[in-house]
């Protein structure tokens, strides 16, 4: 049980990353990364919302939204099916728990609050965040699947952006030509990384 | 911003304005290359990537953008004056999964296989950052037929960008369009497909191409 789990975590952070195999979260990965640490507290901000958005839209799901979900309230509502409620309740869910980190970290760290400050409103509209929990419905997790889930995606998410912000910190020197500044430049490099991220597809767990 | 308000003044002067006025005219045409969502305003890149390994998933994830901009600016536009400023995202964020659920629920219905495909990649439209980014920018600010020409400008402007990646992708990894065997229609059936196309690593690196391309011809440079 617990080296499933772990064999997950592995797989989700390195084989199966957010950023390099299902290109999740790209929009803030390439904006927020010309600085390193302004991308450690996004990193940091997204893995915290991850960990508890998977699960939570995970009970929601299993207790309110498949087919037959409801039956804990009365054998009534046996044949009600609402998974196309889906996006809806998991994008509300995901704005007011991301509403709901940024009240609590006010509250009782202000420091941190100030340095993740305008990232915490950013990760709402953060295609990694959903997309987390579309896989997790997919890939029909249990709990305790999905929470791992949720957290080594964050994980692999905060690698991906660490390291790419690295390189753009070093790359602002180089002479590149003029119309691949930028967005282009990284393109190519956020590729070769992914590259380099392949090599992990061999590892068997 | 001293321009635009310039602009929206004189459109309420003049209440005649044509359906398609030169200004107007410009709204659309601006995405399509100037102000491209993709390559200049660096919008949507996740979809942009996911999708593209064949080119009919891509047309119909393209169609699915430009129906979803165009109906959630032209909502916006017309409630921009009701929403109350505080609440904005989450209204905003509930127009688009309304419409969103309405795609996908159309996809499954009638184009099941090209659903499975595209998955999860539909739902994930909500936080299509083009379209929170129109209609925070544009929506919230104009007229709805402004709005609606200004959606349907983004979304073909994304369209083409996606679709162009696609062929490549397609071209290179699969060796064919539409799944139509290019390659072998034209005699050259040893072809041997380039599985890094397949892979993510072809899409980043044909798009960073196509925005080199793209900014060399239009001038567009990053500082």
């Amino acid at each position: 049980m617990l080296e499933s789990l772990f064999n997950l975590g592995i797989k989700s952070i390195f084989v199966e990353n957010m950023v390099f195999a299902y290109f999740l979260g790209m929009c803030s990965f390439l904006a927020v990364s010309k600085k390193v640490t302004t991308a450690f507290g996004l990193g940091m901000a997204v893995i915290f919302v991850l960990t508890i958005t998977v699960p939570v839209n995970w009970i929601l799901l299993e207790y309110i939204l498949k087919e037959g979900a409801l039956s804990w309230i009365s054998a009534d509502f046996l044949g009600v099916d609402l998974s196309f409620l889906q996006f809806i309740m998991f994008i509300a869910i995901i704005a007011a728990m991301v509403q709901l980190v940024e009240m609590v970290i006010e509250k009782f760290s202000p420091g941190l609050y100030g340095s993740l400050g305008i990232f915490l409103p950013l990760i709402a509209v953060n295609c990694a965040i959903l997309g987390s929990s579309l896989f997790m419905v997919q890939k029909e997790f249990t709990l305790s699947e999905a929470t791992v889930y949720g957290f080594s995606s964050g994980i692999g998410w905060f690698l991906a952006i660490i390291a790419l912000a690295a390189i753009r910190e070093k790359i602002k020197y180089s002479n590149v030509p003029a119309p691949l500044k930028g967005l282009g430049i990284t393109m190519i490099i956020t590729g070769l990384m992914g590259l380099g991220f392949l090599s992990f597809i061999g590892i068997k767990i | 911003m001293s321009t635009e308000t310039v602009e929206q003044l004189e459109v309420e002067v003049k209440e005649t304005e044509s359906l398609l006025s030169k200004r107007r005219r410009k709204i659309i045409s601006d995405p399509l290359d100037d102000d491209n969502p993709i390559t200049i305003q660096v919008l949507g890149i996740c979809s942009a990537l996911a999708v593209t390994v064949k080119m009919m998933p891509t047309l119909v994830m393209a169609l699915a953008v430009i129906f979803v901009t165009v109906f959630s600016n032209l909502i916006i536009s017309i409630l921009r004056n009701v929403i109350p400023n505080r609440v904005r995202i989450i209204v905003q964020l509930a127009v688009v999964a309304s419409l969103v659920i309405l795609v996908d629920q159309v996809l499954r219905a009638y184009l099941y296989d090209v659903a499975k495909v595209v998955g999860v990649y539909v739902g994930l439209i909500i936080t299509n950052c083009i379209i929170m980014g129109r209609l925070e920018a544009f929506a919230m600010g104009n007229k709805p037929w402004d709005s609606v020409l200004d959606g349907l400008g983004s979304g073909f402007g994304y369209s083409w960008i996606i679709l162009a990646v696609a062929f490549f992708r397609e071209l290179f990894g699969s060796g064919s369009i539409f799944d139509f065997k290019v390659f072998e229609a034209i005699g050259w059936s040893s072809y041997q497909a380039n599985g890094l196309m397949v892979s993510p690593i072809g899409a980043f690196i044909i798009l960073g191409l196509i925005i080199w391309v793209q900014r060399y011809k239009n001038g567009y440079v990053e500082h």
